[in-house]
């Protein structure tokens, strides 16, 4: 019976955030003639995708010690210079797998 | 419902324009399957996940948030909020699809990612794009997607302790690297670090993961009550 309602909250959970996802997608090309595309509405809905994956970075990171500090920067600087988002991925977690081998 | 040759022409040639950002997709999507084998998400739960959400950082976010007991109202807000940008995105195609039925419409937006509507718009700038070229680099993102998740899923079933490969500083580093493909220039200072003291502060006083949304909203007010960039020196 637990099991079951714990399957339930994952499919609502899924399907919550694909609707929630859809509408936006759809909404947006509905509502085209409707939304301000100069002004602070725009500028909140620009600046959104930055705020909050830096948000949801930063305590993480904060915690994450020394090594991790030196990694997040890395990272940082890799994507900022080549943009390439795998090849940063990767240059921090093999810093971070590095540091824990000889023991940081 | 039968293609004309052009729509076939046009979805072949949206699906080889995404090839290449596609290969980056799957690799990316190979580190979400890995920390969502983590999680315990099983290989059927992330494919539903991928073909009916299909929105990269939003499923990051979600497996992120993921553990029990699942905090279904966070995650399906902190989605809403990260996917906003759809709105803008599915307004800006609407020249697009300007002569288009509404069920044409419905059906097409579902399998719109950045990748591919970055390649549209590009391609739309230069000359006529229909919305098939649209439609043929929405199905190779998404078939790059479910390969690479799947296959980082597969892995993460075998890797038994993360922490010695620094798996699990993974998290950090996808989202690390990917913040910087949002960075615009120094007008993004100011919103950037009140979204990162904010977020900071109410990590420490509020339960949940509540502060990715505090955060996000800080910042980006902080962005609409500046002046505009235009009235600035830059």
């Amino acid at each position: 019976m637990i099991s079951q309602d714990l399957d339930l909250l994952v499919w609502l959970t899924i399907f919550g955030a694909a609707a929630v996802t859809y509408s936006l997608r759809i909404g947006g090309l509905l509502l085209a003639g409707k939304l301000p595309k100069t002004g602070r509405f725009k500028r909140f809905m620009d600046a959104l995708p930055g705020t909050i994956l830096l948000s949801l970075i930063v305590p993480a990171a904060l915690a994450a010690g020394p090594i991790g500090w030196l990694a997040t920067l890395c990272t940082g600087l890799c994507s900022l210079k080549t943009g390439n988002v795998f090849l940063s991925m990767i240059v921090g977690i093999v810093i971070v797998a590095a540091g824990r081998l000889y023991g940081f | 419902m039968v293609l004309s040759r052009s729509q076939r022409q046009d979805l072949r040639t949206g699906f080889t324009a995404n090839l290449v950002v596609s290969a980056s997709v799957a690799a990316y999507g190979s580190v979400l399957g890995l920390m969502a084998a983590q999680k315990g998400l099983t290989w059927y739960q992330l494919l539903v996940m991928n073909l009916s959400v299909f929105a990269g950082s939003a499923q990051f976010v979600m497996v992120d948030m993921w553990l029990p007991p699942l905090p279904v109202a966070e995650i399906i807000l902190a989605v809403l909020v990260i996917n906003m940008r759809y709105l803008l995105i599915g307004a800006s195609l609407s020249p697009l699809f300007r002569d288009t039925s509404l069920k044409h419409k419905f059906l097409f937006m579902h399998l719109v990612a950045d990748e591919n509507w970055a390649m549209t718009m590009a391609r739309y700038y230069k000359g006529p794009t229909t919305t098939w070229f649209l439609l043929g680099g929405g199905l190779c993102v998404q078939a790059a997607w479910c390969f690479g998740t799947l296959l980082g899923h597969r892995l993460g079933a075998v890797i038994t302790n993360p922490e010695r490969y620094g798996l699990d500083f993974s998290f950090v580093a996808v989202f690390t690297a990917l913040v910087f493909s949002f960075w615009k220039g120094r007008q993004d200072v100011l919103p950037w670090l009140v979204a990162a003291a904010v977020a900071a502060v109410s990590e420490s006083l509020m339960p949940g993961k509540w502060y990715i949304v505090c955060g996000g909203v800080a910042g980006a007010l902080v962005a609409a009550l500046m002046p505009p960039k235009g009235a600035s020196n830059d």
